[in-house]
């Protein structure tokens, strides 16, 4: 058996008669930052929602920390230590920060090893996130764009994942918070965690990201190490620039 | 009136208002997080007083009393939960118009299953123990019990808002009303929630069915009453907020309380009777805020309900094949006299599934393409048969002249329900445009000097050449094929495309151009008028017209033959108001048991033939096509 934390096996996904994604396979090894990139419609999000469980029509496989989870339903996928955080954040609008959190709270829990997964409180979380901290009792809906973000990642992990599936963190957000959420990231990493995230920014990319996956038209197009994509200025300009 | 009479009033309007909120409460809660609006909620308010009726009555005493209401409460919780469990929790996923309709074969079902146990008396409990009494206040006796009933509604509110405000279940309960999925995707189990929520929602009900078990008969035709009420409340209110649910209640209580109050009022040239004019109150506090906050006092506008169910697919043009088969089914149909000679009933059953199909398909007009959930189109087939009966008892109007009248009167309601009705949409337009229909027939019933009240409308019968059974039928045929056909042709002209863009995506379509709301205003009432014809030629086919002919049941048998027939074709009306209308002519009038065995049907069909009965045939044969 690979090593790895998330391998997807030919996974295809469809809406209705429209086909969006077509046999997609790659892995995401235990502590990696791997990232999907591609144009807007490559079918990144659509990737995460389906590895998620959030897509009805899915065919193929996913295992994730050794356990095959295609066909369980979101929650039970979120309680095998599968962290998720949405595009669009959907943060809880009447509910304050520390509520927010709450609802993203599971027991902690360890890799197929047996050793301990990172576990997180709010105080750790307000810790990594000193601008949360300000305002534990704020509305969701009254935070401003890059609020709601942190707000997003940190209530993933409370739920304590072993892996997130982080959906364009840096899109539609101040460049400072940008690179607030790069350093998060690092920091994620570093405790252990191994993140898939899709972006469509080659710089925010290549702060974080390990290896990646080019997605165009719900295919997987190119793979390769960062460095890699750092190098090859065609692939760069074939799948990414607009 | 004094002024001390005119707050004795408004003290009993609180403790109406506390009964509303109860009915109202638990809708709401669970509407918020389920997304299900839970028709059957009123059954189980009737259940409430019914099972606290039962404890009150064979235990007695303080212990059979309020031991009693408790204990109604949970039963009814577990009640509810079993109902989530082993009904609702298949269909969350299905389109909103089938989980309205399970709920309502629910009532069906649980109607009967009531006049099973405890039969058609009304059943009134004993008073309650402790609070026999009645206090002096402003001169006047009011009983301990309504004070009572004053104090527990706002106490259960500041319980349940603590609760929503400081539990983790609160929280998630909060979390989940707006966004339900992406709970479920931080790793909560979305079915305990919902039928935890579902059982907390029929407990309130319950008990506010059990708390009015020492002041009203429990009675069977609560559930509908109950409903209605709860609907407007809620509408009122806002749905989902617990607190707009109260104060929704309180409005509407003391407003009716304060019309009883006023009474009758000489204005010199007319009087009116205020007392009288409580549903009319009703509908304008209800008209007011809807204008003013169209999601109501407390509420917001939903968020798009995130599902991942299919999109639908066009509908087309009739093929060939499709203008043929029209042509010999009207042609057979137009021989059916000759077949009937031997029979006599097959032209009545001709006239009533005719009539049906007319009803079925100016309902499946603004359902289908218009996408608006009506669940009270009987008011327009009212309104026509009333139309033109009346004309035909005050004015002695010819037929001809009653029938073209019969449109008329159903456009006009349908254009002042509709300017509210396309406001809103899903389920806050479904319960509008059922509190609407609840409206007419309220109206028809209590404004008896006009309308005959309970006796209804009499001697309503054709005039030559239509007044023999084979003229009529072949006058109703004549009429059902224009209206059906012209409610076709208005599909497939531009209007039918911009009703059509409006319900796709209603921001798209305005961005090119559409009045979304004008188009779907006036798709309402074409459908409204079309559908006073069918109520026209209905009070003529039968020679009278009364109440229960235009009541909530016939907005659900529209309901039940679009669904049944499928929503997504236009044939479907067709084929399921003939198929409906034959077996309720023939089955379902065999036994005295025939809701349950509607309601049966209902559940089967939304569980077995989610696409309808033409859905499913269309799906055979393109997988026969497929195949070979």
């Amino acid at each position: 058996m690979s090593a790895a934390m998330l391998a997807v096996e030919n996974l295809s996904a469809s809406y209705g008669a429209a086909r969006i994604l077509y046999d997609l396979s790659f892995e995401v090894g235990r502590g990696e930052v791997v990232a999907l990139m591609g144009r807007n419609g490559a079918g990144k999000s659509t990737t995460i929602k389906t590895i998620m469980g959030l897509m009805a029509q899915r065919q193929g496989h996913v295992r994730f920390n050794g356990r095959d989870i295609s066909g369980l339903k979101p929650f039970e996928i979120a309680r095998l230590g599968l962290g998720f955080t949405p595009e669009d954040r959907r943060i809880f609008v009447d509910l304050t920060v520390m509520e927010n959190l709450d609802i993203g709270r599971q027991p902690a829990r360890s890799f197929a090893d047996g050793t301990p997964a990172p576990s997180w409180s709010p105080e750790k979380l307000f810790a990594l996130f000193p601008n949360l901290a300000e305002m534990p009792h704020r509305l969701g809906g009254r935070m401003s764009g890059g609020e709601q973000q942190m707000l997003a990642v940190a209530r993933t992990l409370m739920g304590n994942p072993l892996l997130v599936l982080l959906d364009e963190p840096s899109e539609g957000v101040a460049p400072l918070i940008v690179e607030q959420m790069a350093n998060t990231i690092v920091e994620l990493k570093k405790e252990g965690l191994s993140i898939l995230l899709s972006e469509q920014n080659v710089h925010f990319a290549q702060l974080v990201s390990d290896r990646v996956y080019m997605l165009e038209k719900g295919q997987i197009r190119w793979q390769g190490t960062m460095a890699q994509l750092t190098e090859n200025v065609d692939v760069q300009r074939a799948y990414l620039t607009v | 009136m004094t002024l001390s009479a005119f707050l004795f009033q408004a003290l009993n309007g609180l403790s109406a208002a506390s009964g509303l909120f109860f009915i109202a409460v638990g809708l709401s809660l669970i509407f918020g997080v389920t997304r299900i609006v839970n028709i059957a909620h009123g059954s189980l308010y009737m259940l409430g007083t019914y099972i606290a009726y039962s404890f009150a009555t064979k235990i007695g005493g303080a212990i059979g009393f309020w031991g009693g209401i408790v204990a109604t409460a949970i039963l009814v919780g577990v009640f509810g939960a079993l109902i989530e469990i082993v009904l609702l929790r298949r269909i969350y996923r299905s389109p909103e118009l089938f989980q309205l309709l399970a709920t309502f074969a629910l009532v069906l079902v649980i109607n009967d299953a009531t006049l099973w146990i405890w039969g058609s008396e009304d059943l009134l409990g004993p008073r309650a123990p402790g609070l026999r009494d009645a206090v002096e206040v402003l001169d006047r006796r009011l009983p301990t019990y309504d004070l009572f009933l004053i104090v527990i509604g706002p106490a259960v509110l500041l319980v349940l808002h603590l609760g929503l405000a400081r539990t983790r279940f609160g929280r998630l309960v909060r979390a989940a009303t707006q966004d339900r999925e992406m709970v479920g995707a931080l790793g909560v189990n979305q079915a305990m929630l919902f039928t935890a929520v579902f059982a907390l929602g029929s407990a309130l009900a319950g008990l506010g069915g059990a708390l009015q078990v020492a002041r009203e008969p429990a009675n069977l035709a609560t559930d509908l009453v109950a409903i209605g009420d709860a609907f407007v409340v809620v509408v009122v209110g806002g749905m989902g907020s617990i607190t707009g649910a109260y104060l929704a209640a309180v409005i509407i209580a003391e407003v009716k309380a304060i019309c009883i109050a006023v009474g009758v009022v000489d204005f010199g040239y007319f009087t009116v009777n205020f007392s009288k004019l409580t549903l009319v109150a009703e509908f304008l506090v209800m008209a007011v805020v809807l204008i003013a906050r169209p999601y109501g006092l407390l509420g917001r506008a939903q968020g798009q309900v995130r599902s991942i169910a299919e999109p639908e697919d066009p509908i087309r043009p009739a093929t060939p094949a499709l203008k043929m088969l029209a042509a010999v089914a009207f042609a057979l149909l137009l021989g059916l006299p000759l077949l009937a000679q031997s029979s006599p009933y097959m032209l009545i059953l001709g006239i009533d599934v005719l009539i049906a199909v007319l009803f079925a398909t100016s309902l499946h007009f603004i359902m289908g393409p218009g996408g608006m959930h009506s669940f009270g189109h009987a008011a327009y087939f009212g309104l026509g048969a009333y139309g033109a009966a009346l004309l035909v008892k005050w004015l002695a109007a010819p037929m001809g002249l009653a029938l073209a009248a019969a449109p008329l009167v159903a456009l006009a309601g349908a254009l002042l329900f509709g300017w509210f009705a396309v406001r809103l949409s899903g389920v806050y337009l479904a319960m509008l445009t059922l509190a609407f229909a609840q409206i007419v027939w309220a109206a028809v019933f209590q404004w008896e000097y006009l309308t005959g009240g309970s006796n209804g409308v009499v001697g309503v019968w054709p005039t030559a050449p239509f007044d023999t059974r084979v003229s009529y039928y072949l006058l109703t045929l004549t009429l059902a094929a224009i209206g059906v056909l012209m409610l076709r042709r208005f599909l497939f002209a531009p209007f039918g495309y911009a009703m059509r863009a409006g319900r796709d995506s209603a921001l798209r379509a305005e961005a090119i151009g559409i009045d979304v709301k004008r188009v779907h205003w006036l798709g309402f009432a074409i459908a409204g008028g079309v559908c006073g014809v069918a109520g026209g030629l209905f009070a003529f086919a039968k020679g009278s017209i009364s109440p229960e002919t235009i009541g909530v049941g016939r907005s659900i048998d529209g309901l039940v033959m679009v669904l049944l027939g499928g929503i997504q074709t236009l044939t479907g009306p067709i084929v399921g108001a003939s198929v409906f209308a034959t077996l309720q002519d023939t089955v379902m009038r065999q036994t005295e048991y025939w809701r349950a065995l509607l309601g049966g049907i209902i559940l089967l069909l939304v569980l077995a033939f989610p696409g309808g009965i033409v859905g499913a045939l269309e799906k055979f044969f393109s997988r026969w096509k497929t195949a070979s």
